[in-house]
């Protein structure tokens, strides 16, 4: 098992990341390739996009193209069991620390929806309330309403109702679910999960018990109103890869228990306005687009706040062009400009100088409103009676359809 | 609230307006105000409450005979073929401030319409006496194109007519005849079908929603020259329907959008041949996400809606 720097040793030459703290070497980006390295799991070339192309008869979607979900572990397993006719069902999850959903929250969930779309596969999402009522130091209400809040804007995302399983772990654990969180237990002992997670001794015990909670949604054992008589029922998990150490942990105790190893398929950090330093952070509301910004508000952010790569001035910027290795909008458009020639239409014209950046902010302005606004028409409607539906421990009867 | 009929009547009397006034049970189309006005002297009048994309708001006020046709119409106020619409039965409230089955011309009376553009047919004119709702449907007056005009101008409006069934060519040399009726100012209410009304409470969502949804679906989706359509709405329960649930609006909602970038090929279409093709496959990319978007959503709720009856569900007694 790989070791990851304990969170306390902040001044590490190496990056740092953990489920809790994502950060680079000091002043640079996060080095995905060593990442993936160290990490051990497997790129995700272009051989997949083209086979996830055949297998579900429609284009892949915009992060498969563009390379956002970049890293697998044995996703191959899961698409040549699908060839077979064998389906599995996904699982993805939200920590819900704070109302304020900003894009780099909604990636995952948008990629998971196209998966459940263009697999006609079941989900079940986890709202770990629990984790962050203990990390964040948060009342068991709070972390249960925020819960709440947080599904009504993953349900925007478009899920289908009649596939998808939404729980907190609040509500949901206890019965099967716990009998498979105890055998995941039994088998990670206290210095493997210090060495995987960085506790230490003064960490307090809820937190040192939580990881079998995020582990076990991973076992269709865990879901018997779901998938009683399939033990067999693979599992994807879509995430950003700071989330792999859990399932890192998962796939190892797996076998153990008589369970399939989750397959996982992993994506990049979505970069802050202000430069490819981390992740974005809900407490500084200038370093992310909100769901709920207006127009005004993501216009004012693009332009006053993205980091750009343009030159200092105009002639400079004619005659040497833009450094799209560290341009913000272009990294944003890479994530949501769903029209391939456009992109590389702007990268062109824009990394040769014959493209102002006012120009490229003003499209990416486009893209995130319309992105914003769809997602907020969708937000609107969602009732708490709609949550109450999509969170009811009810069996799913059309969820392979 | 709105104007009621008694303050309207008043109004007019105080105007020195001359009118006639005949009481009846509730009407909600022409046909059935006819059976019970018919000894009115006048003629009787149609009025439809149309919206076009932009939200803008229109009352078409005509004789009950003249042909109006919403696509000429649409096209001749500069919206293109397929921008007007019935508009949907809370804007009649919210906006003009009366129930359904009762649009009439006086309704510009209410400070909430101020921004609804008037257009009256040349029709009146000629007529001796016109006969309208005033605000309120158990009850037809009949008054002279010029009575209406005096009360329209006291109200801040210049009256216009114009010649509802002509249909004028427009194109690119012909500008759009009736552009002025456009309203310039944007509407103040917000796009009626989004809202969700989160702060009902429970129960009366889902008894009304179960109501609504059957009234709902005897609604067809209205042929644009279908003038009597607005009278014929059936009356709504007290409960305004859930939006992302009520299938008459999630369909207008479809073609609402459709048309828009329909529209937009025209145009193209006009000025550059080859192009139509390759912008409407475009297009049809872009709509297929939306519209899917909007599928999902409406599947959602119904599901919603039956979990929650299901949750309540009372089995037979044996």
């Amino acid at each position: 098992m790989e070791k990851i720097e304990d969170k306390n040793r902040q001044q590490e030459e190496e990056q740092v990341v953990n489920p809790w703290e994502v950060s680079a070497k000091e002043g640079g980006k996060i080095d995905y390739d060593k990442l993936i390295d160290k990490f051990g799991c497997q790129r995700l070339d272009q051989s997949f996009v083209d086979r996830v192309q055949r297998l579900t008869c429609r284009p892949p979607h915009v992060f498969l193209r563009r390379g956002i979900f970049f890293a697998h572990r044995d996703f191959n397993d899961i698409l040549d069991a699908y060839e077979r006719g064998e389906k599995f069902y996904l699982y993805t999850g939200r920590g819900p620390s704070s109302e304020a959903l900003h894009l780099g929250h909604l990636i995952p969930f948008m990629f998971t929806k196209y998966l459940q779309d263009a697999f006609k596969v079941p989900l079940v999402i986890q709202l770990t309330d629990d984790e962050k009522c203990m990390w964040k130091n948060l009342s068991v209400e709070e972390s249960q309403r925020l819960a709440r809040e947080n599904a009504k804007d993953i349900i925007a995302c478009g899920f289908d109702i009649s596939k998808t399983f939404i729980f907190s772990d609040f509500d949901y654990v206890g019965g099967a679910f716990y009998k498979n969180m105890v055998k995941v237990a039994k088998c990670v002992t206290y210095n493997k999960v210090v060495g995987i997670f960085g506790f230490t001794g003064e960490d307090h015990i809820g937190k040192v018990s939580f990881p079998p909670v995020q582990a076990v949604p991973s076992f269709p054992s865990s879901f018997p109103h779901l998938f009683s008589g399939k033990d067999n029922l693979r599992c994807l998990i879509p995430c950003a890869i700071d989330q792999d150490p859990y399932f890192r942990m998962t796939r190892d105790v797996a076998p153990r228990i008589g369970y399939h190893k989750p397959a996982l398929i992993e994506s990049l950090f979505f970069p802050a306005l202000q430069g490819e330093t981390g992740k974005m952070s809900a407490s500084d509301p200038n370093s992310a687009i909100y769901v709920t910004d207006s127009a005004k508000d993501i216009k004012h952010k693009v332009n006053k706040h993205a980091f750009t790569g343009g030159q200092e001035s105009i002639e400079k910027h004619r005659q040497y062009g833009a450094n799209l290795e560290v341009d913000i909008p272009i990294k944003y458009l890479n994530f949501f400009l769903e029209d391939d020639a456009e992109l590389e239409h702007i990268k062109k014209e824009y990394g040769a100088g014959r493209m102002l950046t006012g120009e490229v902010k003003k499209r990416l302005t486009e893209v995130l409103t319309e992105l914003v606004e769809r997602h907020r028409r969708a937000r609107a409607a969602v009732t708490d009676e709609m949550v109450d539906a999509f969170m009811a421990v009810r069996p799913l009867p059309n969820m392979f359809d | 609230m709105g104007y009621s009929k008694d303050q309207l009547l008043a109004r007019l009397k105080e105007l020195q307006i001359e009118f006639s006034q005949y009481e009846h049970p509730v009407v909600l189309t022409v046909e059935a105000q006819a059976k019970y006005v018919g000894n009115m002297v006048g003629v009787l009048s149609k009025n439809l409450f149309l919206k076009d994309k932009k939200h803008r708001y229109y009352v078409v006020s005509a004789l009950a005979d003249t042909k109006v046709d919403l696509k000429v119409l649409s096209q001749r106020l500069g919206l293109g073929k397929g921008g007007l619409r019935m508009a949907p039965e809370e804007a009649l409230g919210e906006i003009l401030q009366v129930p359904l089955g009762c649009v009439t011309p006086f309704a510009v009376v209410n400070e909430s319409a101020r921004h609804v553009s008037l257009l009256l047919d040349q029709g009146f004119k000629s007529q001796e006496c016109c006969i309208f709702h005033p605000l309120s449907n158990d009850m037809s007056i009949s008054l002279n194109a010029q009575g209406l005009d005096t009360f329209l101008k006291s109200i801040g409006r210049n009256p216009s007519y114009i010649d509802l069934e002509a249909n004028p060519p427009i194109g690119k040399d012909q500008p759009p005849d009736l552009a002025a009726f456009v309203p310039s100012d944007s509407p103040v209410l917000s796009d009626l079908p989004e809202k969700a009304p989160s702060a009902q409470d429970s129960t009366g969502k889902s008894v009304g929603a179960a109501t609504n949804s059957a009234a709902v679906t005897a609604k067809a989706v209205k042929p644009s020259g279908n003038a009597q359509n607005v009278k014929e709405k059936p009356v709504d329960s007290v409960r305004p329907s859930i939006p992302a649930a009520d299938a008459g609006k999630f369909v207008e909602e479809l073609l609402d959008r459709a048309s828009a970038l329909l529209i937009s090929e025209d145009s193209i279409k006009q000025h550059g041949g080859q192009l139509g093709a390759e912008v409407a496959n475009n297009i049809k990319k872009c709509l297929r996400e939306d519209i899917k978007n909007l599928a999902t959503i409406f599947k959602n709720t119904a599901y919603t809606e039956g979990f929650y009856a299901g949750t309540r569900y009372q089995p037979k007694r044996l």
